[in-house]
């Protein structure tokens, strides 16, 4: 298992970057921890002509604070963002995902940013960036732009990335402190692509359900941001019968395949089941229970 | 189309020693390892991340050595099996592993020492739980993991 043979750059800033991609469009691959793209290579189903590392360039790492906004460069590595101070204190819900993906071999070199644009409907972070309604910023030979991450996925594998861009960082408005959230990930062994997952993110007003926000992983062909499911237990304080009311109305808007994992049918319904218990844990967690 | 790879140069440190390869860019860090630098105590199994067979240390930190182009690496220290210990010195991990019984086969003996010796300086030895989640990333096929759990938590026990 090799890759098929390509020219290897190593651009020092995003400019000289994306005007890599842009010359070489289809033919040009970015480069970040590689733990997607070179299995990929290595089984032939990619073969790019020109790959182009981001490691050297600086301003696409890091985690930062930008007024309400959390800020995740690209490059910024799944062991980073499970360390990170900062995303512990405002948004813990991240490190409770990236600690589900993989193995901590694999987190030393895979990247924050790799696992939201590939566009594989296996990763986590897609679905949890839709249920904290992110913004992805990418940058282009046109100049920049975002696009929101409940917009960005089209297919497996197909996104609303262009040739010659690049996502540089993501933007992630900060939830109230005090708000519960949970990401619950349902998979054969440590390591596995979830046969089901599903985030939720909630805050309370007295003790009802204020806001809510739900968001699917690998149950369709894209992550699924739940809207029906969320809007659903509003108002509500997650009795049982809300709990399978939320449940069902996320399942009806899956499209699991059936895999290695189980069929469609026990994928949907792994789907409602995950929905419920990540509901309840993150009203446990917003009461402070 | 298909273009040739022109060979890059890679600077590397490996177990404290300078040194300098020109590869084809398609190379991994593993095999610029194994064929180049003829250090073969770091196994490949599956090639495609999924063993942990082929872990080793890129400056301090454990990673899987098949799924990193060496190019990637220029400039990192790499520590492997061969930079832990020696025959006659044994690392405590690498000296744990034979009291303790903690193999079989040995394959994936290299990788799991490495990644033991990462979790520990991790600060993830806390509890039999805690490593075994913190060793997912190695798969024995013979199934000695119940004695690389009790390897790694005598090692742990000496230094904590």
């Amino acid at each position: 298992m090799i890759p098929g043979p390509f020219h290897y750059h190593r651009p020092t800033s995003v400019a000289e970057a994306v005007a890599l991609l842009a010359a070489h469009g289809d033919d040009a691959r970015p480069l970040a921890g590689g733990h997607s793209l070179i299995p990929m290579m290595k089984l032939r189903m990619a073969v790019p002509d020109h790959l182009v590392d981001l490691a050297a360039i600086p301003d696409l790492k890091g985690i930062c604070e930008d007024g309400d906004r959390i800020v995740i460069g690209a490059t910024t590595t799944q062991r980073e963002v499970i360390g990170s101070d900062l995303l512990a204190a405002r948004l813990p819900i991240l490190a409770e995902t990236a600690r589900q993906i993989a193995d901590p071999q694999i987190r030393t070199k895979g990247t924050f940013g790799g696992n939201v644009a590939n566009g594989d409907p296996g990763n986590d972070m897609p679905a949890l960036m839709q249920c904290l309604d992110a913004v992805y910023r990418l940058a282009g030979p046109d100049g920049s732009r975002t696009v929101p991450a409940r917009d960005y996925y089209q297919g497996a594998y197909f996104t609303a990335l262009e040739p010659g861009e690049l996502l540089t960082a993501v933007e992630i408005p900060v939830p109230p402190a005090g708000h519960g959230y949970a990401y619950e990930k349902l998979k054969r062994k440590v390591g596995d692509y979830a046969t089901a997952a599903a985030a939720v993110v909630l805050t309370l007003d007295g003790g009802t359900v204020a806001t809510a926000s739900i968001a699917l992983t690998n149950v369709a062909s894209t992550p699924l941001h739940a809207a029906a499911a969320s809007a659903l237990v509003i108002g509500t304080g997650l009795d049982a019968a809300t709990l399978k009311a939320a449940a069902d109305a996320a399942k009806a808007i899956t499209d699991p395949a059936t895999d290695g994992r189980g069929t469609a049918e026990y994928r949907r319904e792994m789907a409602g089941v995950m929905v419920a218990r990540a509901l309840a844990k993150a009203m446990r967690r917003a009461k402070g229970a | 189309m298909p273009v040739d790879s022109p060979v890059v140069p890679v600077a590397l440190t490996v177990n404290g020693k300078p040194e300098r390869l020109e590869v084809d860019p398609r190379t991994t860090l593993l095999d610029a390892l194994r064929d180049r630098l003829h250090l073969s105590g770091t196994k490949k199994g599956c090639g495609l991340g999924q063993c942990g067979a082929c872990t080793v240390l890129v400056d301090g930190r454990r990673v899987v050595s098949c799924l990193t182009l060496a190019v990637m690496n220029d400039g990192a220290s790499v520590t492997t099996i061969e930079g832990l210990g020696t025959p006659d010195a044994l690392h405590p991990m690498q000296a744990a592993f034979v009291a303790c019984d903690a193999f079989q086969c040995g394959y994936c003996t290299p990788g799991q020492i490495l990644s033991a010796v990462a979790l520990i300086d991790e600060g993830h030895a806390g509890s039999d739980e805690e490593i075994r989640e913190h060793m997912s990333g190695n798969l024995c096929r013979c199934g000695a993991y119940a004695n690389i759990v009790e390897a790694i938590r005598t090692v742990a026990g000496q230094e904590g």
